[in-house]
């Protein structure tokens, strides 16, 4: 027992859990029937619980590509642009007809839209890998210029989408219980996991990450793996734009994954990774997408209001960063030590 | 027993470190008299660096007492010891590359002029003159650092660490890639500091120049203290004993190489290949079962050499051929499928992904050639792993330590086991054994040998130390200035032949 609590707590996974479980516990003392999941009269599922894990689901999947992109030592700003141009793509495809008849069929706007978050992927990787722009300042470019190729796509006009299908990717295939969302971040979650266990591709980014060079010198290709993480990248934005485009059935060029890179970001530092590449937890970040949405669901719940709750927000954070920090670590680690010295010494006077 | 505490700037006692799960040191004493010079010696991963580390404040030690100048010190930061005046220049040059060479000098003390402003004129002046003055060096110091070659950057770290009033000056290695001359001249300045009555802490693996610039030794074994020791009454082979902890003769060091040239089966030829400013139109072939050296000085372009067939240099003319067909060489892959390995020559830039185990560093190369898709089972790791820490005599808690925790000649056994284990036909060894213990060494060079005479391996060894290359090379090709100069065959292979073909005096039996 002693043995299985010394090997949690030393595990990367335990802070970013201990985080989420003290919020969770937050809210079962502070909020009424936070834990309650009731089933709907059409069979789906309702509840907190539920509402976080959905609410989560693009977050999860971006942050997911962010953790492969951050191990390389990169970053990857321009996923929530990426978000706007691939939902923007979707909508185009299937049109505004207040009649609900799409222009093109589902599948190939879908395809369309994941299509394009690659592109964007490679459109990064090659500014990355092959000219050796630094990750930053390459995917600023689109960042910037991303919500103008929405816009352009658009006409600058909010297109809203009737056609019914287009809602069951942001809400529920009718007859399943579970959000469609809380589906797709599942399967990309198996499929990084996937990866991570039974390929050695996260053995490459992480030698990528901690020394590019020595990585090259034992016949890593550097720049392939560079630009397999963006273009993963690429495609996770391209996933997550699908999802928010049907939460609101439009193509909102302006705030559709407004923001998002941050929070992916945050996710995945949350989750332990650190911005310098090389060790990363998957774990860790999705444990951190799903503590950033319960942090914003709880405060809905105890009544701050969305114009306050980035500050709340942001103390709760400060204080997880801080305490995952090495040196709070260190500190804690000396503090403890002295205290059971002064205590050792004070037994040895007493014999 | 006042007059004694005179004589002593700094005493260490009882020191203990501990990094979590290791003890690093255990119980160490360390005294350093005014005006002297101490080596401290012992093998890799004896505690030497971290002994250092701690007095410097770099680590924090975890029991004992330090006594400076009179007064009992807790270091804290190595700016803050350096304000108290003990000084370091490490075994790695760190120094900021990219910026000048006046400015690397100069940092976090700059000269101010008017309102604060850094005074980048007399900086420079002041630069140039520490320079010329204290090591007799006069270069451009608006150059950026990276500029110049790293023996280079290596005098300007001195020149900055003499230059901050010291008492104590400690030098981690600082010779591992100067030449004789350089050698020369830092020993002149460590003299002159001498006299001035600053002490030095002189870390170095070459005996030769401990026996020639010491008064005193102490000696750590597995990060415990040994002991002290004036230097006139400790021979060498005892003090070598002593870093082992067991009674070496004379002759263990010494291998006797069968020195025969193998059977004719050659490996790899290249017929004039030519990369611009690194290597110029070179002719020559390597047979399996052979060691090969490549004799040069720093910068002869005999590491260059071995990146060229590597494939992280690329050709711009000539052929390599394998096994007589002609390859095409675009990345280092393509030489690894050709069952070539490469241990480069800075392990730390080159060579280890410090924040991956020793297993990881291990099946690196291996699963790089076998490509991500085809995932080596964990089980099937660990056993390669062990089979390889076994086998090398790598020593580690186990194979999940991290290898930056390793030191410098286990680290150096972790890249050896990564080639090893891709089963190779060519091992390329460069500067295998720099800034490594004795010990070690030895293990290396015969490990060499063994794989040429037993496996049937074709291996290329560089070292700038000739004493090696005689001990472990059945051939030795002589480099200079970017070229092959001449070839030395069995019998003829000396140190004295390999200086006089470096010098261009000796042009071998065969040409």
């Amino acid at each position: 027992m002693e043995n299985l609590v010394k090997k949690f707590t030393s595990s990367s996974l335990a802070l970013p859990l201990v985080a989420l479980v003290i919020l969770l516990l937050f809210n079962a003392f502070f909020v009424n029937d936070f834990f309650k999941i009731e089933v709907m009269d059409n069979g789906n599922l309702y509840g907190r619980p539920i509402d976080i894990l959905y609410r989560a689901s693009s977050l999860i999947i971006l942050a997911l590509g962010m953790t492969f992109v951050i191990a390389t030592g990169g970053i990857d700003i321009s996923v929530g642009a990426v978000v706007a141009i691939s939902s923007a793509t979707c909508c185009v495809m299937l049109g505004g007809d207040i009649s609900g008849v799409p222009h093109h069929p589902f599948f190939i706007a879908i395809i369309a839209s994941l299509c394009v978050g690659v592109l964007a992927g490679i459109w990064n990787g090659t500014l990355v890998a092959k000219f050796k722009i630094q990750a930053m300042v390459a995917t600023l470019i689109l960042m910037t210029a991303g919500r103008g190729i929405a816009q352009l796509m658009t006409d600058g006009q909010i297109i809203t989408v009737y056609y019914k299908p287009f809602a069951y990717i942001g809400g529920n295939i009718p007859g399943i219980a579970l959000p469609t969302a809380m589906i797709i971040a599942l399967l990309m979650i198996c499929l990084v996991l996937f990866l991570d266990k039974k390929t050695s591709i996260g053995l490459m980014i992480q030698s990528v990450g901690i020394n590019a060079n020595a990585a090259r010198y034992a016949g890593i290709k550097v720049t392939a793996v560079l630009f397999a993480v963006y273009i993963f990248s690429g495609f996770c934005a391209g996933t997550a734009g699908l999802i928010e485009g049907s939460l609101i059935r439009a193509a909102d060029a302006n705030n559709a994954g407004l923001n998002m890179e941050m929070d992916a970001i945050l996710a995945v530092t949350l989750g332990g990774t650190l911005m310098v590449g090389g060790r990363y937890y998957i774990g860790g970040t999705i444990i951190g997408a799903i503590t950033i949405q319960t942090l914003t669901t709880t405060m809905y719940a105890i009544g701050v209001s969305s114009d306050r709750l980035p500050a709340v927000k942001a103390v709760v954070i400060l204080m997880i960063i801080v305490f995952q920090s090495e040196k709070f670590k260190e500190m804690y680690r000396n503090y403890k030590l002295k205290h059971q010295n002064n205590g050792g010494s004070k037994e040895a006077s007493n014999a | 027993m006042a007059s004694e505490k005179d004589d002593y700037i700094l005493q260490m006692r009882h020191i203990d470190m501990f990094f979590p799960g290791v003890k690093a040191l255990k119980d160490v004493t360390f005294n350093l008299k005014k005006g002297e010079i101490i080596s401290l010696m012992g093998e890799n991963g004896a505690g030497k660096s971290t002994l250092v580390k701690v007095l410097t404040g770099v680590y924090h030690k975890t029991n004992g007492e330090i006594t400076f100048d009179g007064q009992k010190i807790e270091p804290t930061t190595p700016l803050a010891s350096q304000e108290m005046g003990i000084s370091t220049v490490y075994q790695e040059v760190n120094l900021c590359a990219n910026l000048s060479v006046a400015e690397n000098i100069y940092i976090g003390r700059e000269p101010r002029g008017a309102l604060g402003r850094i005074d980048w004129h007399t900086m420079q002046k002041n630069a140039s003159d520490l320079l010329f003055r204290e090591l007799g060096i006069d270069i451009d110091v608006t150059k950026e650092l990276n500029f110049y070659p790293v023996a280079m950057q290596q005098m300007i770290a001195i020149a900055r660490a003499i230059d901050t009033k010291c008492k104590v000056l400690i030098l981690d290695e600082p010779t591992s890639s100067l030449s004789d001359k350089e050698t020369e001249r830092l020993f002149k300045i460590m003299r002159n500091l001498k006299s001035q009555g600053i002490s030095i802490i002189f870390i170095s693996h070459f005996l030769e120049q401990i026996y020639t610039i010491c008064d005193r030794i102490t000696v750590l074994r597995d990060g415990t203290y040994v002991g002290e020791y004036e230097i006139k009454n400790l021979p060498r082979i005892e003090l070598v004993s002593k870093m082992m902890g067991k009674e070496v003769k004379e002759g263990e060091i010494e291998s006797n190489v069968d020195k025969s040239i193998p059977r004719d089966n050659i490996f790899l030829e290249t017929e004039h290949v030519t990369v611009p400013g690194k290597v110029k139109d070179l002719t020559m072939d390597i047979k399996s079962g052979e060691v090969v050296g490549f004799a040069g000085l720093l910068g002869s372009g005999r590491s260059e050499i071995a990146e060229t067939l590597f494939g992280t240099l690329l050709k711009t003319s000539g052929n390599i051929y394998i096994h007589g067909t002609s390859v095409s060489v675009k990345t280092p892959m393509d030489m690894m499928k050709n069952r070539i390995a490469f241990c480069p020559e800075d392990r730390k830039v080159q060579g280890i992904i410090g924040d991956l185990s020793v297993r990881e560093n291990i099946i690196l190369a291996m699963q790089a050639k076998n490509g991500m898709f085809k995932h080596m089972p964990r089980s099937r790791q660990n056993k390669l792993a062990d089979y390889y820490i076994d086998l090398l005599r790598i020593k580690v808690s186990d194979r999940e330590q991290l290898i930056k925790n390793l030191s410098g000649g286990n680290q150096q056994k972790v890249i050896i086991a990564r080639w090893l284990a891709t089963e190779p036909n060519l091992l390329i060894l460069d500067e295998p054994t720099r800034g490594i213990d004795v010990g070690t060494k030895s293990e290396i060079e015969a490990l060499a040998v063994s794989l040429a005479k037993e496996k049937g391996m074709a291996v290329i060894f560089i070292s700038g130390e000739m004493g090696e290359m005689v001990r472990t090379c059945s051939r030795v090709m002589v480099i200079r200035d970017h070229e092959k100069i001449t070839e030395l065959n069995g019998d003829e292979i000396s140190t004295a032949h390999i200086m006089q073909a470096i010098a261009g005096d000796y042009h071998g039996k065969s040409c």
